[in-house]
């Protein structure tokens, strides 16, 4: 099926969505995703920053979609015509998404662990407007506890719903979930239960804000400041291809193998959840075997100064 | 203009809810009809040719839906009747319901007959717990006269009937929210595509119908098609139900003929006899809360001067700019006493509070229209929250799931283009603001 996104033609499988068909073209004709989910199926269609125009439908029925569809979870058709970047109600649309997710996210980017590598302080600073215009005070929830290794701060969350549903697949219960509904939906678990299970800490990777953190992690610094170093250990339990972040010799924290579009990436053929164990407990480098620098790609202040302007033409070489 | 009654014909006649008293007033012939004489495609054909659109608001031909419904072998289908009446301003599903439980079984039955479904349900908003009760009386009944069950009237044909109460949300009346909850999930809209027509309940095809619709599948066999489509006007045809509610001095659910004119609606002596205590038309919501609210010049005549009539496309002539829709028929009167903005914030908190909460616009918007209408009214507004209102609602329209989004900002772009006059009145008289409605009637409403 030939789909063409702002003026690239591709040809993509049947059943394609045209959030990944943007994905194999790459680049800035991809829109961004807070909700979907390319390892988790079931996410997408509820955060509506991946709205794009559909200027014709496809080549049977050419013509356009009467409102902006939400790429992640519309399939494309054989001639269809999508606009992204190109599209000026596709502007308009985002920016007014993102001031829905930010008129009641807190400010906090300066305390909150996330930052640096939040999906919603890269939209933000995207398609955000400088001055709000929301002058009613800030939804906010009471704490509760959901166990010692992970921390959630439900004022941040942006309910995309990635973290029910890596309980759903990944956990072999499910805790956790949405209780009440509209603007008092909150993330919780059944009676404030802890969540424990041997691949919970994965809720912390697919958060796209500081909702979900690590607390063996809390607070200990800023990611910037540290070593991105893919590494390896020999886990019955997951694949044990992770990052370390490290300051000097020391590990602060394990985080999964994330791609450009903030996904843990697929290793052999399988997506690369790491367990609880390699997370939280693995903190000490001589259980580790570090095989290299980690590239980050996104454009984030982690991949600043770092290895991708120096290290990285070199591996290429090397390779 | 003379009165077809199809649906309430005999709702007066006492004992009507009880199977021999309804059997006995020509009750269940439409079963008869289809399952001795017609084929399943048939009777498709004669809802398609009756020209009926869904009751339930957003008036897509009934006919056309069946006709989508995919028919894979090996896989059941399902019937559903969408009885989770929770529009405000809506009550006509409860008094058909309540009063005349059989013709409501009885259309299911031929609809499921006609869709080739052997389970069907009922889903019944919670709040009507005392009509579950009647519904299942009537089921007992159908099922010991041999209407349902194995093998109806010796044809062959097996259908169940189950009534399944929600628990009270709003947002369970889209179709795709009430098959999550009738799955026993939290009922939160699916993403579509698929539709229900291709995947729906267990990921099998449904098909899912507002209950009067159903039931006006009973005249449409018994008379035919093209006999119902002679009733009402153009492509609104047959009769509809109409929950007039408001200060009106005869409120209630009237059957009323399509094209039945806006006017007699409002001031006839068959229908609601006009303004109650003698004041002046204000404002009307001609279809349920989600509909743009008509000011008093554009309820009886269009912009064009011409008289306005009770169907789907007078209703809608004007578009949004001068005209509203007949949506679920929920008409609310407004007298000249009453205060728009206090409605409109009115009709935001209820959705601001029924939104389900998964997509972000809905979520975030109503409930920020809420916080923004609530300071209006309580005169704590300033001019640009009255622009910033019609921003939010632009922003909210077309960008979210479910038509919830768009039902939630219709009212409130309507209210401000027709009546800026009265929402800028709160801003520049704060002090009156807090203590009176706005409108003639200059008594405070806090002494």
């Amino acid at each position: 099926m030939k789909v063409t996104i702002d003026d690239i033609t591709i040809e993509v499988e049947a059943g394609t969505t045209i959030l990944n068909a943007a994905r194999k073209i790459g680049g800035e004709v991809v829109p961004p995703a807070m909700c979907f989910y390319s390892k988790l199926p079931g996410t997408g269609g509820k955060c509506r920053t991946c709205l794009v125009e559909v200027a014709a439908g496809s080549t049977a029925d050419p013509r356009p979609m009467p409102k902006l569809v939400a790429s992640c979870s519309t399939p494309v058709m054989d001639g269809m015509i999508v606009k992204n970047k190109t599209s000026e109600r596709v502007h308009e649309g985002r920016s007014a998404v993102v001031e829905f997710l930010l008129i009641n996210h807190p400010l906090d980017c300066p305390i909150c662990d996330q930052a640096g590598e939040c999906n919603l302080q890269d939209l933000g600073y995207e398609h955000g407007s400088v001055k709000t215009r929301y002058e009613e005070e800030r939804r906010t929830f009471d704490p509760i506890d959901i166990g010692d290794k992970i921390k959630l701060h439900m004022n941040r969350c942006i309910l995309c719903y990635r973290c029910v549903e890596v309980a759903n697949q990944l956990t072999e219960k499910r805790v956790h979930g949405v209780l009440n509904r509209g603007e008092h939906a909150e993330i919780s678990t059944f009676i404030e239960q802890a969540v424990d299970n041997e691949f919970s800490g994965n809720m912390i990777d697919v958060c796209p804000v500081g909702a979900l953190t690590d607390r063996t992690f809390r607070f200990k610094s800023r990611v910037w400041f540290l070593k991105p170093m893919e590494a390896e250990c020999d886990c019955k339990k997951c694949a044990g291809k992770v990052v370390l972040w490290m300051f000097g010799q020391e590990i602060y924290r394990v985080t999964g193998r994330k791609d450009q579009y903030g996904e843990i990436e697929t290793i052999d053929d399988k997506t690369a959840w790491i367990c609880n164990e390699c997370r939280f407990d693995k903190k000490d480098l001589a259980k580790w075997k570090v095989t290299g620098p980690r590239v980050i790609d996104r454009h984030s202040v982690i991949s600043q100064g770092k290895y991708e302007t120096s290290i990285t033409p070199s591996i290429k070489k090397i390779n | 203009m003379k009165n077809r009654k199809l649906l309430l014909e005999n709702v007066h006649i006492p004992g009507i809810e009880t199977f021999d008293v309804y059997r006995k007033n020509g009750g269940y012939r439409s079963v008869e009809k289809a399952l001795n004489g017609m084929t399943p495609d048939e009777v498709v054909e004669e809802v398609k040719k009756s020209g009926l659109r869904g009751r339930g608001g957003a008036g897509f031909p009934t006919g056309m839906k069946w006709s989508f419904l995919a028919k894979p072998e090996g896989i059941p289908r399902y019937l559903v009747c969408n009885a989770d009446e929770s529009e405000p301003g809506t009550f006509k599903d409860r008094y058909l319901m309540e009063k005349i439980p059989h013709l409501l079984i009885e259309g299911m039955i031929t609809s499921s007959y006609a869709l080739g479904a052997n389970t069907s349900y009922i889903y019944i908003r919670g709040e009507f717990m005392y009509i579950l009760h009647i519904l299942e009386k009537a089921i007992a009944e159908a099922y010991n006269k041999g209407f349902l069950g194995k093998n109806i009237l010796g044809k062959g044909y097996d259908l169940d009937l189950f009534v399944v109460p929600g628990g009270g949300a709003y947002i369970c009346g889209e179709e795709t929210a009430l098959l999550e909850s009738l799955e026993g999930k939290r009922g939160n809209p699916r993403i579509k595509p698929p539709f229900p027509a291709v995947k729906g309940l267990w990921g099998c095809p449904t098909v899912v119908n507002n209950v009067e619709s159903l039931a006006a599948v009973v005249p449409i066999i018994n008379e035919g098609g093209d006999a119902y489509a002679n009733v009402g006007i153009g492509r609104s045809t047959g009769t509809k139900l109409i929950s007039a509610c408001g200060n009106l001095v005869k409120p209630g659910v009237y059957e009323i003929e399509m094209g039945l004119s806006v006017e007699e609606f409002i001031y006839g002596d068959d229908y609601c006899q006009g303004i109650a205590n003698n004041k002046k038309l204000k404002a009307c919501v001609p279809g349920g809360s989600s509909v743009p609210i008509l000011p008093h010049y554009l309820v009886t005549k269009t912009a064009s001067g011409e008289d306005r009539l009770m169907s789907y496309e007078s209703l809608a002539e004007g578009g949004f700019v001068s005209g509203s829709m007949l949506g679920s028929g929920g008409f609310i009167v407004f007298d000249e006493d009453q205060c728009i903005v206090r409605n409109t914030w009115n009709f935001t908190r209820f959705y601001a509070h029924e939104s389900c909460g998964q997509c972000s616009p809905c979520r975030e918007g109503t409930g920020w229209m809420e916080k923004v209408l609530h300071r209006l009214e309580n005169g704590h507004g300033n001019i640009r929250d009255i622009d910033l209102l019609a921003e939010i609602n632009k922003k909210i329209e077309g960008n979210t799931i479910c038509p919830l989004g768009d039902a939630a900002a219709w009212p409130v772009a309507a209210a401000i283009r027709h009546f800026r006059d009265e929402f800028e009145w709160h801003v520049t008289n704060k002090d009156e603001a807090i203590t009176r409605n706005y409108g003639l009637s200059k008594e405070p409403l806090i002494a």
